[in-house]
């Protein structure tokens, strides 16, 4: 339209050839003069048209209903902590880079910023909102339909923005009852894997960082993994949750995210498949 | 007119043409070789390498962008890592808005509006050539600590608490932060240099109402330069001493605040926007009406919307936070100022719309380049509009869509009518034409490797792509339409290539340009192409906007100028009567030593805070060579 607009005005020829420049023919431009004018005063009403509308719609997206649940999300480089709060202590907990809400209840997200800025924003879900250090942001979230939302963080926070990733999950409030009561649990498994397991965890240093519930391993630096295993992706949605792509990761997590603070532990080979094997059967 | 006093020295008045041309060449030339280069006070001479540094700097820029693309063509690419990345889009940002846009366009004005204004030579000259070296020295240091791979890489905004020590240890965020002050310091020069020229330079007769509409645009922008500059220029001296004193301007656990540093950058980063369209429009309008050959459609509607824009700008930064989860209020203030500035641009380009239409003009290359801008500005306006609503923008934040608009408006609003005004007054600096061919091919290319590139990444932003990722995982989509983007980023910056080669060629061997090739109206075209370094034989009379097209290329010329020195005329500020004559300087080495002293002063605090001490004894010493009294020739009026 805009092209057409603009070949129109250098093919419509104007009547009789002007050798000076200076002499207009004054009819024709007052006649110019209401066609800007009239264009000018269109250009405002539609700008107000569109600014009303701006407003109503916001007005309509900022309406707050009553929360089911509050989660408090803290952002830290370059991963996602996720803690369930509750009135009762016992029932809060703490896992990493997934968020499981019940469909269509409201779900209140505090945003708290670990290190430097950072921005939630999950697309399908609302719009961002940022997580800055010395202020809590609020958002109240509905996912209406069941299903699995990504999330990416959106101000750029460092090396390793890109791969900031996070996981919305809508599940029934049944099933999401489920999942909240098997995450309120220490990790619980048993036999030779969670043995050996262990001992791995704590011969290669993991536990300096990481808490695995139930275990001695209380480190609070990296993710919570007391139930890494039932999460769908590892490395803030950066790799897909297999036991390849868990060795790959322990192996040489530089490799895969360079720049992020988990350091190349130098885990020896016949360990790297025990904790692997270990780190996803923790359902 | 009546009272100039004739009692002392040679005056043009007493001369013939030839003896006139010889005396002031001898009064006004630069001396010659690397010493007169270093010495220059000569608003063209330092003008023109303005414009050349400030080029080089964005075929960097255009580089590392290049290198970007390379790496997002493909998804889970690995060409480019995440810190080289991280650097390069850093330094494309910081390059093209502090070393490119903003410096280019007062390049521009330090060559023009002297000679548009019709006076001898810019205000202040000796600091016009301090600004440039300022301005040199900042850039080299930027381009330099990229070369050793030391360049910043937190962004051009540098956002607390990521760019405080803590989170970015190494001096790259200093290095970056000082360069602004270089920049700054340069800008503001120059700004003060345009203010005063345009107020108290013009030609006798040039009443406000009688200021070609490209010098209104440039006063405009001084002005804006003057109130916007300093928000960052403090904003970047706290970090600076956050980072090296311990201070704690934006730490929270201390009492500082973190998004104080956001709402300084964006009270001079949405303005500084506007200095770089501004200057565009006045470009914009200088060309179309000398290819519609006629005055620009409604002067004072035009002029208005310039000044009108110039304030409304400062009235908008917060569009840049709404995701930080600012009171709605506040918020839905700035998406309804947000929407006035597209009525005051719109008067623009209605006004230009109004002034072609029509009028048969020629199709060259600078009448291409200023179609293609109307074409693309208009798109970036509307992608404008959409992300002032605050709903809208939470979602298209710091998404791909931001980047197609802010190059849309970028590139098509300010980079295609500088391109458009380097074809049309590289005859007047340089005395030859460019070629024709070759600038319609430069053109088609530019302007379809453009929305090749941009377009697309408005759908990219729509389908969740953010901003400032050095890759993205295969499964998201992106990765044809990341390909047909660098498939355009090549085309656009293969296009650039034609025009330095085009610049090159002509430059050498182009078809010599008359006086006036474009038979246009305002003063440049009064004199010889390229300028002599007086630029105007006689000091030009003036009795209307376009003094070529009322006089006939017969301008009335006002007389009585000393010539034996460098005398120029000041005029009143309404009404442009001559008021006094008044001596520019010699050309100097002292700029060049004080710029050189600001220098080391300036690197030296990225180090150490005790730079600041022992480098300001040498800049006070070459400060007062500067103004160490040179008795009658200089000091007396």
């Amino acid at each position: 339209m805009i092209a057409g607009l603009v070949w129109a005005l250098i093919a419509t020829p104007v009547p009789g050839h002007r050798n000076d420049p200076l002499q207009l023919d004054v009819k024709r431009e007052r006649r110019t003069s209401l066609v800007v004018w009239g264009l000018v005063a269109a250009t405002v009403v539609w700008l107000m048209v569109l600014t009303i509308a701006s407003f109503l719609e916001d007005a309509q997206l900022s309406a707050n209903p009553r929360p089911v649940l509050t989660i408090e999300l803290t952002g830290y480089q370059w991963w996602w902590q996720v803690r369930y709060l509750d009135d009762e202590p016992a029932k809060i907990f703490t896992t990493a880079n997934e968020i499981h809400v019940p469909v269509g209840k409201p779900v209140k997200v505090r945003l708290v910023a670990g290190d430097v800025i950072h921005s939630f924003w999950v697309p399908n879900l609302a719009g961002k909102l940022d997580l800055i250090p010395g202020q809590i942001n609020e958002l109240i979230v509905t996912a209406n339909r069941a299903g699995i939302y990504r999330g990416q963080c959106a101000e750029f926070c460092g090396t390793q923005h890109a791969k900031m990733g996070l996981r919305v999950i809508a599940q029934s409030p049944d099933d999401f009852a489920k999942w909240r009561e098997k995450q309120l649990q220490p990790a619980g498994i048993e036999g030779e894997i969670a043995s050996a397991g262990q001992r791995a965890f704590f011969a290669s240093g993991c536990f300096l960082c990481h808490t695995i519930r139930g275990t001695n391993a209380g480190g609070r630096v990296g993710p919570d993994l007391t139930h890494v295993g039932s999460r769908m992706a590892i490395a803030a949605d950066t790799l897909p949750n297999t036991v390849a792509h868990m060795a790959g990761w322990i192996t040489d997590p530089q490799a895969i995210k360079p720049g992020n603070f988990m350091p190349r532990m130098n885990v020896e080979a016949r360990d790297v498949n025990v904790l692997a094997n270990y780190l996803e059967a923790l359902k | 007119m009546t009272t100039l006093d004739y009692t002392d020295g040679m005056r043009d008045s007493s001369l013939s043409d030839t003896e006139l041309d010889k005396t002031l060449v001898r009064t006004w030339s630069s001396h010659s070789g690397l010493w007169g280069m270093l010495t220059s006070t000569d608003h063209k001479v330092v003008g023109r390498r303005y414009i050349a540094t400030a080029f080089f700097f964005m075929m960097l820029a255009g580089l590392s962008a290049v290198a970007m693309r390379l790496q997002l063509a493909r998804p889970d690419n690995t060409l480019i890592g995440p810190d080289l990345y991280n650097q390069l889009f850093t330094v494309h940002g910081t390059a093209m808005m502090f070393l490119f846009a903003v410096p280019v366009m007062e390049a521009f004005a330090v060559y023009f509006v002297p000679l548009i204004v019709g006076t001898r030579n810019i205000a202040f000259p000796r600091l016009n050539a301090f600004s440039y070296w300022v301005y040199l020295a900042g850039g080299l240091l930027l381009w330099g600590a990229v070369l050793v791979d030391a360049g910043p890489d937190k962004g051009w905004f540098s956002y607390t608490p990521l760019s405080e020590i803590e989170f970015s240890p190494g001096k790259g965020v200093d290095i970056w932060a000082q360069m602004i002050t270089f920049t700054e310091i340069s800008a503001l020069a120059v700004s003060v240099e345009i203010i005063c020229t345009v107020f108290k330079q013009r030609a006798p007769g040039m009443s406000l109402d009688r200021i070609p509409i490209f010098v209104w645009a440039m006063t405009a922008t001084s002005f804006m330069v003057l109130f916007a500059m300093p928000a960052v220029m403090l904003a970047s001296t706290a970090l600076m001493l956050d980072r090296l004193v311990n201070t704690h301007f934006f730490d929270p656990s201390l009492g500082g605040d973190t998004l104080l540093w956001q709402h300084l950058f964006w009270f001079f980063g949405h303005p500084e926007v506007y200095t770089i369209f501004l200057p565009a429009t006045g470009m914009v309008s200088s060309i179309v009406a000398a290819f519609a050959r006629r005055p620009v459609f409604g002067y004072l509607g035009v002029v208005l919307s310039i000044i009108a824009n110039a304030i409304l700008s400062f009235g908008l930064w917060v569009h840049h936070m709404f995701a930080t989860g600012l009171p709605r209020l506040g918020a839905s203030f700035f998406t309804a100022s947000s929407m006035v500035i597209a009525i005051t641009s719109g008067v623009q380009i209605f006004c230009w719309i109004a002034t072609l239409w029509g009028q048969r003009p020629q199709l060259k290359t600078p009448l291409l380049f200023v179609l293609g801008f109307i074409v693309t500005f208009v798109i970036g306006g509307l992608s404008g509009v959409m992300v002032a609503s605050v709903s809208l923008d939470t979602q298209l934040h710091d998404t791909y869509f931001i980047v197609a608009h802010l190059h849309y408006v970028l590139i098509g609003g300010a980079v295609f009518p500088l391109l458009g005004a380097t074809y049309y007054w590289f005859p007047k600096v340089t005395g030859r034409m460019m070629n024709e061919t070759l600038g319609t091919w430069h053109f088609w290319i530019a302007f379809i490797g453009m929305n090749v590139a941009f377009f697309p990444m408005h759908f990219l932003g729509l389908w969740g792509m953010p901003r400032r990722v050095y890759t993205y995982p295969a499964d998201m989509g992106w990765g044809t339409t990341n390909l047909l983007v660098t498939i355009g980023a090549a085309t656009f910056a293969l296009s650039f290539l034609l025009f330095f080669l085009n610049m090159f060629l002509s430059y050498r061997s182009g078809v010599r340009a008359p006086d006036n090739p474009w038979n246009a109206g305002t003063l440049e075209w009064a004199t010889s192409s390229p300028p002599p370094p007086y630029n105007f034989r006689r000091q030009p009379f003036v009795t209307s906007r376009e003094p070529l097209w009322s006089e006939h290329n017969a301008l009335p010329v006002a007389q009585g100028l000393r010539v034996d020195r460098r005398e120029l005329l000041l005029s009143s500020v309404v009404d442009g009567d001559p008021v006094q004559r008044e001596t520019s300087p010699d050309p100097t080495i002292w700029p060049f030593l004080a710029a050189l002293a600001t220098t080391v002063a300036l690197i030296g605090s990225i180090y150490t805070p005790w730079a600041v001490l022992w480098g300001a004894p040498p800049i006070a010493i070459t400060l007062i060579g500067w103004f160490w009294p040179k008795g009658d020739k200089e000091d007396s009026g």
